[in-house]
């Protein structure tokens, strides 16, 4: 039961991760540079679940992916199932709720080069995407693995969201923090404290390697400062 | 205001006419408002920080855009704000290098030097890339990274960078102000073989007087974003017209005098410093006599004597006293009150030799073609 559940887990963190890798990096890299009058409206929207209780976050997801609205009648039509109480929907509700993790470190990271690098690149004769192909994407590196990796570990131990949209269906929606609400709600305090600490020594190995990893990322690309 | 935009301009010749104007406090604001032609070859732009000359060449690279105007390299019509065209920074040909250099730190020297021929195969970015390493004798760089050379190699390599790519116009600011003058020179001859050879203008810009003189075959002098002079370093910092340009020159004491009296046949005339009897002989001007004068001398043109100098061919000789005496670098600066204050520079072995001291008396020598006549603007 434990395995099912961090398989789960993991299954889910890594598909959620890359899509906000893949997501993520234009985002930041549009709220770094942009100079729109109404970019505030997009960071404010960006944060937002950091300070929303998921339970709010989960509610209106649930809402917007269920069978009365035009997203849940358009998924149900495609997939033949609604989206709703299922791993997709999971994965839905759980970009959204990451999202500000990926996005923060890497918009911070791309905001902090040197702008003037960036104007010796056009006046090289370089286009915007050459730009950030080979200038702003390997001096923001750093920040975007900080993202995927926040992001990574922030989806692994949610709770409220998952609830709210997922249920606790063994295997598809089960992860493994609602296990170990399942668990003590069941008393069973041994088997929640094995799961509990599994979650922990994870989460912990994640920000350790993180912190490790941006350390010498750094040494490498900011030494010459 | 008329924009005509500049002179119609010879193949490759750089025309600015162009207008900017920075809204702001009253005493910050002022309007760029230029219009010249730089042929190839050096053409420097001299004025204080803040004069505007930073903006000017945001301008013609791209990065900033002008209200109106045109600027134009040869037939090539990079902004006109008649027509609405104002190519893309990337688009526009013109190299640039900044005071901070931006050599991309995650790269080698060579893969910088390389990062502007991407449109070229491989062969040909390597052998243009080893030539001018090779020019600007870094050759033995080429993979190291920016953090691991030193400031002259680093202005070295961010001018290969720019160059490789064969601008048609090349922009300079202050790129060589933190170097040593031995580096500075070293690297200025290599620059002017280059040119000579592609023959582009070279805008460049300084507030460093040695400078000046060292490069250029024209300068243009920038105030408040006008104008304010333009000719040959001779021309311009030699002879200045303007009070401006004459602080820009490096007058250290700058006199409000009032005309006494002609002497045509001496070629000279007198006039008195303001608020005191001091009396000056200086070259005979074409200046409006009834309003009143500048006077601007250098402080390292005024000779000290210890004791009173005879025999001498200097009009203006006046006994005064040192009020301070200060060590700066390799120069002491002394300020002596013979009426009117003087800054005077001299090595310590000549404050040495003449046992200057603080309080001490001394007699001021300035030749008459020391003194700098000017109109006073205000």
């Amino acid at each position: 039961m434990i395995l099912q559940a961090l398989t789960l887990t993991l299954r889910l963190a890594v598909t959620v991760s890359f899509i906000l890798l893949i997501v993520g990096v234009p985002l930041a890299y549009w709220l770094a540079y942009s100079r729109k009058r109404w970019k505030f409206f997009i960071e404010a929207l960006v944060s937002l679940p950091i300070v929303l209780p998921p339970t709010v976050l989960g509610f209106y997801v649930l809402v917007a992916i269920g069978p009365l609205s035009p997203v849940g009648r358009w998924y149900q039509a495609i997939a033949g199932h609604p989206l709703a109480f299922t791993f997709e929907g999971l994965v839905v509700g759980s970009v959204l709720y990451s999202l500000p993790f990926a996005v923060q470190p890497m918009a911070t990271s791309f905001a902090s080069i040197d702008h003037k690098l960036l104007d010796a690149s056009a006046l090289l004769g370089a286009s915007r995407w050459r730009t950030f192909r080979r200038i702003v994407l390997p001096l923001g590196l750093p920040g975007v693995l900080t993202g995927f990796v926040l992001s990574f570990a922030h989806t692994l131990g949610e709770f409220g969201v998952v609830l709210m949209i997922g249920g606790n269906i063994p295997g598809a929606t089960r992860t493994i923090s609602i296990l170990i609400f399942d668990q003590v709600e069941a008393l069973d305090y041994a088997a929640a404290n094995r799961t509990a600490l599994l979650l922990l020594a994870l989460c912990f190995a994640i920000l350790a390697a993180l912190y490790g990893l941006r350390k010498r990322a750094a040494w490498n690309v900011w030494g010459w400062k | 205001m008329e924009m005509s935009g500049p002179p119609a301009s010879a193949l490759g010749d750089l025309g600015v006419g162009i207008r900017k104007s920075f809204p702001g406090e009253s005493a910050s604001s002022f309007t760029l408002d230029v219009d010249f032609t730089a042929a190839a070859g050096f053409t420097i732009l001299f004025g204080a920080s803040g004069a505007g000359k930073t903006t000017l060449l945001d301008c013609i690279a791209g990065l900033q855009a002008p209200e109106a105007g045109r600027i134009v390299i040869g037939q090539t019509l990079l902004f006109d704000s008649g027509s609405g065209v104002n190519l893309a920074p990337n688009r526009r040909s013109v190299g640039c290098l900044l005071q901070t250099l931006a050599l991309f730190p995650h790269m080698t020297v060579s893969q910088n030097v390389q990062y502007g021929l991407n449109g070229l195969r491989e062969s040909e970015r390597q052998s243009r890339c080893g030539e001018i390493l090779e020019l600007f004798r870094i050759s033995a760089l080429a993979e190291r990274r920016p953090e691991e050379i030193s400031g002259g190699e680093r202005q070295r390599a961010a001018l290969a960078r720019t160059l490789v790519t064969r601008p048609r116009v090349l922009l300079l600011d202050e790129p060589l102000t933190a170097l040593d003058a031995v580096t500075k020179s070293q690297i200025l001859d290599d620059l002017r073989a280059w040119n000579n050879q592609h023959r582009i203008p070279i805008l460049y810009v300084t507030h460093q007087r040695e400078e000046v003189f060292a490069l250029a075959e024209n300068v243009i002098a920038i105030d408040a974003g006008r104008i304010v002079a333009r000719g040959s370093p001779h021309e311009v910092l030699l002879r200045p017209q303007l009070e401006t340009v004459a602080q820009l020159a490096g007058f250290e004491n700058i006199f409000d005098c009032a005309f006494v009296a002609d002497h045509p046949e001496q070629g000279t005339m007198t006039c008195r410093v303001a608020g005191s009897t001091l009396e000056l002989e200086v070259p005979l001007s074409r200046v409006d006599r009834s309003r009143l004068l500048r006077v601007g001398i250098r402080a390292g043109d005024v000779l000290l004597a210890s004791s009173a100098p005879q025999g001498l061919s200097a009009r203006n000789v006046f006994s005064g006293v040192i009020t301070s005496l200060q060590r700066r670098d390799v120069m002491v600066v002394a300020r002596v009150n013979c009426g009117a204050e003087f800054e005077v520079h001299l090595t310590p072995a000549a404050r040495d030799a003449l046992h200057l001291e603080s309080g001490g008396t001394v007699w001021l020598v300035v030749k008459t073609y020391s003194c700098q006549v000017m109109q006073n603007i205000r």
